[in-house]
């Protein structure tokens, strides 16, 4: 690994202060799964790494917010899959996110890492899209946010401005009931990145909502809000037209984890699977009377 | 760019070190280089094999994935930490007893993951054994042992 300074940072001043110092080449150090990978491989070759742990205006706690959940730039995949609020009511992000990496991985990752790292393959962001979460920005220059469908840009690029941070992510609350299912597939279990994922959501009113990711340049999203996805709709011919216009903007590529073909294949495969997944658990709220 | 080392504090298996070292070494290379224990294995350097577990502040991490810069003020567990008196750890002994043990390279970090599985769930099923212990590869495929070793570690304690 190539040598570089190492900052860490107390406040979000002065982290955003060496962000903006155009003397260095920085970079963002979260959980460093990540980062420390493509260090090593000189990927990335920064003069200066910014530690985000010692921030203290950036949480590492999920806190309630009005209608939803915020997270903080350091809460990591292991807070996430434990947290009772998360559970309750938002299953499929649960699922992403105990799929990221290993245990080992998993306490150290960070949401916000997983989200800035902009990896087509970034296993929580088909879930976080379906759910309607939105990013918290801020820069030297202000704070905005950005909903997390406009935020990714291409393969590793997002809006994010120099000097500019994810600082939490919000995640409205369902309002109405919903079954959300996540789904991926991978050439092994374990540890490896996903040949395709995605993440389906269908409420009680027969709207649904996908998101696919490792199939574009972008993880994207796409609603359908005519009725055929409804758990109580008959007709699957529709549903899989349907379906399959969910994903129409999809554009798989052939690489190492898996082919052009073999990718398209499997979308519908797992579309029509993770439509199945959330109806049937929507089906069991229903019935049940749980949200 | 000179690599300019700077000072580290950090607990190794309750014993204090302070330490000076460059931003870029991480901590598989620091424990192995400049603690001097050697326990510890670096294999895949990326994260996916877990020879290098360690626990920090109680949590299995890659030590590979983590600049030893990160560890000030931590506390950090390795395989030579969990013996003591001259006598092993539970986890130790029951990948001994089982023949869990092949080659060996991978156990350090199997026994590092198993312990984080035991502290926060004593009674583990073999899925959630298997779940826990993903992250860690052994060449010898000697996953079946391992995971009889965890569960009889597992009875062991109670």
């Amino acid at each position: 690994m190539r040598p570089f300074a190492y900052l860490r940072p107390t406040t979000l001043d002065q982290m955003l202060g060496a962000l903006t110092d155009q003397s260095a080449k920085p970079y963002l150090l979260a959980g460093g799964t990540d980062l420390i990978v493509r260090l090593r491989r000189g990927h990335v070759r920064p003069t200066l790494v910014i530690d985000t742990k010692g921030v203290r205006d950036l949480h590492n706690e999920i806190v309630s917010i009005d209608g939803g959940l915020r997270i903080g730039a350091r809460v990591t995949m292991t807070s996430i899959v434990g947290d009772p609020r998360v559970r309750e009511h938002f299953h499929a992000l649960v699922e992403a996110a105990s799929v990221v990496g290993s245990v080992q991985i998993r306490n150290r990752a960070t949401l916000a890492g997983n989200i800035c790292n902009a990896s087509p393959a970034a296993d929580t962001v088909p879930a976080l899209l379906v759910y309607d979460a939105a990013a918290n920005v801020t820069g030297a220059a202000g704070s905005r946010t950005v909903p997390l469908s406009e935020f990714f840009t291409g393969p590793g690029r997002t809006v994010l401005a120099r000097g500019e941070i994810l600082e939490s992510v919000d995640v409205p609350f369902p309002k109405t009931p919903v079954g959300a299912a996540f789904g991926r597939i991978t050439r092994r279990r374990g540890v490896d990145l996903a040949t395709i994922n995605l993440c389906g959501l269908i409420d009680s009113n027969g709207n649904g909502r996908f998101a696919f990711g490792a199939v574009a340049p972008t993880p994207f999203v796409a609603s359908d809000d005519s009725g055929v996805l409804s758990i109580n709709a008959g007709d699957t011919v529709a549903r899989i037209a349907a379906l399959r216009q969910l994903y129409s903007a999809a554009r798989p590529i052939t690489d190492v984890r898996g082919s052009r073909e073999y990718r398209t294949a499997m979308l519908e495969v797992m579309t029509g699977r993770t439509w199945q997944t959330a109806a049937s658990r929507l089906n069991e709220r229903l019935r049940t009377g749980t949200r | 760019m000179s690599a300019e080392t700077v000072p580290v504090r950090m607990q190794v298996n309750g014993r204090s070190f302070d330490l000076e070292i460059p931003p870029h070494h991480t901590l598989l290379d620091v424990l192995r280089d400049d603690v001097r224990l050697t326990g510890t294995k670096e294999c895949c350097a990326e994260g996916e094999c877990g020879a290098c577990t360690v626990l920090v502040n109680g949590q299995a991490v890659c030590s590979c994935l983590v600049l030893a810069i990160e560890m000030d003020g931590q506390h950090v567990t390795t395989i030579e930490g969990l013996a003591s008196d001259g006598r092993l750890d539970p986890v130790q002994e029951a990948f001994v007893s089982t023949g869990a043990v092949q080659c060996g390279f991978c156990i350090p970090g199997m026994i590092m993951a198993a312990r984080q599985l035991l502290a926060t769930n004593p009674q583990p099923t073999r899925a959630e054994i298997q779940e826990a212990l993903a992250g860690n590869l052994c060449r010898c495929g000697g996953y079946s042992r391992i995971l009889d070793a965890v569960a009889l570690a597992a009875g062991s304690r109670r």
